[in-house]
């Protein structure tokens, strides 16, 4: 773990400038990637995700550029607006469950992504909006520059995940794992599931709205193609082959399949066919994804060595 | 808008209501079966499009054999995916949902991979004459597809209320346990409601392929709608659909003439979003415990 925070720390000083902007972006994902996982734990598979992401994006943009908020204002008040937006949604399909429940988030997810589409003003129409300001100098450090904002980049995700994880292990947390396990045994608990389906929910949207804030500021620019139904199935395909459910399932895969993801750029046309194919092959002959085998690596390697086995993951 | 624009627009409201129809009471289908349905339908409707495509406009075959043979390959499509996604997943819900959000992507590279990318196949009416109709003309080619709606639709409930394979297949749907008790194989089952459903989707897209800009992103576009009809109509019933289909057909398409595309889409949504909170079954649907 250690180790990781290190190598994370000196990669911008010996990386190409390409690199630290794509070790930004992997960042993004990751915090996406944690924060979709809180919210399907309690099983609310969804398909807004990507869109709450485009929500912080959006607002965090246009507050800086057309009120003049400073940048690191702007980037909570974004969260905050997709935590909103997410319980919104949730609350309009609270009634809703199974397969109908995630198709109807694909719905209304894409009735935010139409407001954007259809008004040009205030949200630039299909072109989106630019000259979007970057970060600006705090405290003598220029966050304008890639490797100020690489470390920011990186001590919010690091932020972010140790109070997801902290939320993780917390009672609220068992209360999630509860739900996903029996809902009717957990409400039997005393357990109020709707009220944990919009706190899972309000939670990691707005960690989905912090992540746009944090790629609004570096781009410098939204459109809504950024937040379609395809960056959508990205997300979804990676979480689920790196597995969730464990805590750094999401973060094995988005790892892998990030790397892939940039290594396959010359098959650009070919590249969704790839993912859509793991992501099938994954759940029919791997339904624990990465993860899963990594565990039973685990568990093996300790068999080997005559440690007595521990409950793997 | 005049009378000429209004007889118009009532007759593409209509064509689009069959439209929606044909695809959605396949999704409804599968999910009275499994609980769950292909997501990557609207691709399947696509892979319709593009046989006429390759079979009447590049290989020169009469309109109507190309349009029967993209309702078998719809079903064989519909049977492949049973074959090599829901049975292997069967009674898992999310990885079905995840899975055919996959396929998605899968079937949108190889359509694009094999008939080009970007292009927009525009394919020749094989009826340029409009005919008219109270002094409004009207394109053959885009009511075509509604006689085909009525008549497929139409048969459909016949086989569901009068057949034994179709009084098994809502056997199935009502409770897979106690059909299968009844002797009811429900591998056969599930198969058969893919099957269907691929050809009804295939014949749908093989039919709108004159009208529509046949592209690879068509599997995209054409889903929304139809999954915002199912979740309206009330997922599982036939007859849901088919009423959620003329609601849906009549605001997308008069919408779409007085604004625009994306307004219609938005509208639809928010039909939607009303709808659910007080029907989270549906207009039609049955509530499942």
């Amino acid at each position: 773990m250690a180790a990781v925070i290190i190598g994370l720390c000196l990669f911008p000083f010996f990386a190409k400038p390409y690199y630290v902007e794509v070790a930004m972006i992997f960042f993004i994902w990751i915090i996406l990637a944690q924060s979709y996982r809180l919210i399907v734990t309690i099983h609310d598979w969804q398909l807004y995700h990507v869109v709450l992401y485009g929500v912080g994006a959006y607002t965090s943009g246009m507050l800086a550029k057309n009120l003049g908020i400073p940048v690191f204002v702007a980037i909570p008040i974004g969260g905050m607006m997709a935590s909103l937006f997410g319980v919104a949604i949730t609350l309009i399909l609270l009634r809703s469950t199974g397969w109908g429940f995630y198709i109807a988030t694909y719905g209304l997810a894409e009735l935010i992504r139409l407001t954007w589409l259809k008004f040009r003003y205030p949200f630039g129409g299909s072109t989106g909006i630019i000259n979007i300001p970057y970060a600006p100098v705090v405290g003598g450090i220029d966050f304008d520059a890639a490797i100020p904002y690489y470390f920011f980049s990186l001590c919010i995700m690091l932020a972010i995940i140790y109070m997801l994880y902290r939320i993780e292990k917390s009672r609220i947390g068992d209360a999630f794992k509860a739900i996903s396990m029996d809902p009717a045994l957990a409400e039997s608990t005393g357990i109020n599931i709707p009220r944990h389906r919009l706190l899972a929910c309000a939670i990691g949207s707005f960690f989905a709205g912090i992540a746009g804030g944090l790629l609004v500021h570096r781009l410098g620019a939204v459109d809504p193609k950024l937040f379609d139904i395809h960056t959508m199935l990205y997300l979804l395909i990676w979480v689920v082959v790196g597995g969730t459910n464990t805590f750094w399932g999401p973060v094995i895969g988005v790892s892998v399949m990030y790397t892939l993801f940039e290594l396959s750029r010359p098959l650009i046309q070919l590249r969704p066919m790839f993912f859509g194919l793991s992501i099938i092959f994954v759940l029919i002959f791997m339904p624990g994804g990465i993860e899963s085998l990594v565990s039973k690596v685990v568990a093996q390697w300790q068999k080997l060595r005559g440690v007595p086995a521990t409950e793997a993951g | 808008m005049n009378s000429q624009l209004l007889i118009q627009t009532i007759a593409n409201a209509v064509a689009v209501s069959s439209m929606y129809a044909l695809i959605a009471v396949g999704l409804t289908l599968a999910f009275g079966v499994m609980q769950m349905a292909n997501l990557a339908h609207g691709h399947v409707f696509m892979i319709g499009a593009y046989t006429v495509y390759a079979l009447y406009a590049l290989i020169g075959w009469p309109f109507w054999t190309a349009v029967a043979a993209a309702l078998v390959v719809g079903a064989v499509v519909g049977l492949a995916i049973e074959r090599s996604i829901f049975r292997p997943l069967r009674g898992d819900v999310v990885a079905g949902f995840i899975a055919t959000a996959g396929l998605m992507f899968v079937l949108e590279v190889f359509c694009g991979e094999v008939w080009g990318w970007g292009h927009m196949r525009n394919i020749p009416s094989p009826y340029m004459h409009p005919f008219k109709i109270m002094g409004a003309s009207v394109a053959i080619q885009r009511v075509l597809v509604i006689p085909f709606a009525v008549v497929c639709i139409g048969s459909l409930m016949i086989f569901m209320r009068r057949f034994r394979l179709g009084r098994a297949l809502r056997a199935v749907a009502q409770d897979p346990e106690t059909a299968s008790l009844q002797g009811i194989n429900i591998n056969m089952m599930t198969a058969l409601a893919m099957a269907i459903a691929g050809a009804l989707a295939g014949v749908a897209g093989g039919l709108m392929s004159t009208i529509y800009a046949v592209t690879p992103a068509l599997g995209g576009h054409v889903i929304l709608p139809a999954l915002i009809v199912v979740i309206v109509g009330g997922m599982g019933s036939v007859g849901g659909v088919v009423l959620a289909s003329i609601i849906m057909g009549f605001v997308i398409t008069f919408v779409t003439t007085l604004v625009d595309g994306v307004a219609a889409l938005m509208v639809s949504v928010t039909v939607m979003a009303l709808i659910l909170p007080i029907r989270p079954q549906g207009l039609m649907g049955r509530v499942i415990n």
